[in-house]
């Protein structure tokens, strides 16, 4: 429209103006028909497989029908139960998660920013992070013995890598020109690290600590899985072998909904911290 | 005063950018260095600020050689060079980190009123025009009160409006404390407009061509017949075939 005479008119721009308006709240009505457009086919398949289940196609001692699983954790809620196994499966991620992070912040940082900690400390940790990390339950039980902290630790290591790897090659790619700046009022290694190396690398490593994350999820299923009596990864085993599908099922998607809301914390916390990039998405 | 005594660099130990340079910098003095591009200036300005070494020779400040950056000289690069996570205000504040907070609030306040940016204090970089941004960089360079302030190329990315009205602007703010003042510039009607002295470098390898004392009065006219010879003259003794020869290469 820029460039046509008659938009000069200025009554025609503002009707461009009022139609611009509208095509915006077009747009918008049309993003929330988006997201329920994305409910249909799941609404559709659920209701399909509470028929099949009732009907009897599927066998509902090994599939039980969605209705079932619905009331197992209504149960499993109103125990008390369920409550009981989230808490303590949300403390040992979180405290793997804190543990693992921070170990990878100090380390990375150091990493990313000196040239000789990076000679002396990546190859060895490059070399450990080549180590399945489910390799290291075995010597972790033997080493702290089959209660909290050797599932903690293991769940540390998982998160670790990821936010390791991420947060040094932030590091190493933060621009020089920013650097100089903090070298010409002499800020010291610890300074310049606190003050220009990890603000400037804040967008790589909250997605390090976003894939960290992820993988704590997964070794906490790991390590609940192996040996726990309490946790939702145990509640997994139980229905396993007390032959319930249903609690099985119920714990997969908790741990779904659990996984997807602490990654949407991390992505909001990270949406404020980065407030100012200026970025092609963070221009509107 | 800021002595530099047959300083030379070479970069990987094979090109000459800088050959026994030699120069004295009195306090107060706003000196220019003007000459085409890759003749060395910026590695001067560099090896000034400490965040670059000669190869041989040194820099003294008040007869102490130059090792690392010196907490008397504040240097304007090219680029803002602004930290995008902070906003004006704290950017000013970046290299005020050991004083007392009301100190550096007040010394800060006083900065950004003299750059006249009050108003801009909550701005993130992201949202500030090239002219304002340099501004900040040159608030951020002046609140620690440097003795000596380098600057390199410091107007050269804005538009030529927004050049002439920060080179009044900067005249002004060295009237304040008189810092002494050294300007990397391509410009060199910037140079007869700020400056006491003009230095002419020409490269291959890098080397002061010719050191002239303007002496012109201030506030300098651009229209002035002197001003005009002293156009003239400089233009005649930039090395302007080095430019070519760069450009072929
Ligand atoms: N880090 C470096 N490594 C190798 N050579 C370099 C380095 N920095 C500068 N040089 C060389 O030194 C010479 C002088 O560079 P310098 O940046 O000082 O030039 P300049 O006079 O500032 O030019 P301009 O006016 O274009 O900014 C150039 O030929 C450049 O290629
Ligand atoms: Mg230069």
């Amino acid at each position: 429209m820029n460039g046509h005479p008659k938009n000069f008119n200025s009554n025609s721009t503002d009707r461009s103006l009022q139609s611009m308006a509208v095509s915006q709240r077009q747009r918008l009505q049309k993003s929330r028909l988006v997201w329920v457009r994305g409910l249909i086919l799941p609404t559709l398949l659920l209701i399909l497989w509470e028929i099949l289940v009732r009907v009897g196609v599927f066998p509902s001692n090994l599939l039980p029908a969605p209705s079932t699983i619905v009331f197992t954790l209504l149960d499993l809620a109103i125990s008390g139960e369920l409550f009981h196994h989230i808490v303590i499966t949300l403390y040992r991620i979180f405290l793997g998660f804190f543990i693992g992070s921070a170990l990878a912040t100090i380390l990375g940082s150091l990493t990313g920013y000196s040239r000789s900690i990076h000679q002396l400390l990546d190859p060895l940790l490059q070399a450990l992070r080549n180590i399945p990390s489910l390799a290291w339950v075995p010597l972790f039980v033997l080493w702290m013995g089959i209660y909290e902290t050797s599932k903690i630790a293991l769940i540390a290591v998982g998160v670790f890598f990821p936010v390791y790897l991420s947060l040094m090659s932030a590091v190493q790619g933060v621009d020089r020109k920013l650097v100089e700046v903090g070298k010409v009022y002499r800020l010291n290694g610890l300074q310049l690290i606190r003050r220009v190396f990890l603000p400037a690398a804040l967008p790589e490593y909250i997605v390090g600590l976003r894939s960290g994350l992820g993988l704590g999820w997964m070794f906490v299923v790991a390590a609940e899985i192996i040996g726990a009596n309490q946790g939702l990864g145990f509640l997994l085993t139980d229905g396993e072998t007390t032959g319930r599908p249903d609690v099985v099922i119920a714990s997969i998607l908790l741990f779904a909904v659990l996984g997807k809301l602490t990654d949407m914390g991390l992505v909001v916390i990270g949406k404020r911290l980065l407030k100012w990039q200026d970025t092609y998405t963070s221009r509107k | 005063m800021l002595k530099i005594n047959s300083v030379s660099k070479q970069f990987n130990n094979r090109f000459t950018a800088l050959e026994s340079i030699d120069l004295q910098v009195y306090p107060g003095e706003i000196i220019s260095i003007v000459g085409t591009s890759g003749c060395g200036k910026s590695t001067l300005l560099r090896i000034i600020s400490g965040l670059d070494f000669p190869t041989s020779g040194s820099v003294y400040i008040h007869d102490q050689p130059i090792t690392a950056p010196h907490p008397e000289i504040g240097i304007i690069f090219q680029e803002p060079r602004l930290m995008p996570w902070l906003n004006v205000w704290e950017n000013v504040q970046f290299g005020l980190y050991n004083q007392s907070k009301a100190g550096k609030e007040r010394v800060t306040q006083e900065t950004l009123a003299k750059v006249g940016l009050t108003e801009f204090s909550e701005l993130l970089p992201r949202e500030l025009s090239g002219g304002m941004a340099q501004r900040v960089a040159i608030a951020r360079a002046l609140v620690t009160k440097p003795s000596i302030l380098l600057l390199d190329e410091p107007f050269s990315a804005l538009d030529a409006f927004t050049r002439l009205k920060m080179q009044e602007h900067l005249l002004k703010l060295w009237e304040y404390d008189r810092p002494t003042m050294i300007l990397v510039t391509h410009d060199i009607e910037e140079a007869l407009v700020l400056s006491d002295r003009a230095i002419v470098m020409r490269g291959n390898p890098g080397h002061i061509h010719q050191d002239f004392t303007l002496n012109l009065p201030r506030p300098r006219k651009r229209t002035d017949t002197n001003f005009q010879y002293w156009r003239e003259l400089l233009l005649s003794n930039l090395d302007l075939s080095t430019t070519e020869r760069v450009i072929i290469k």
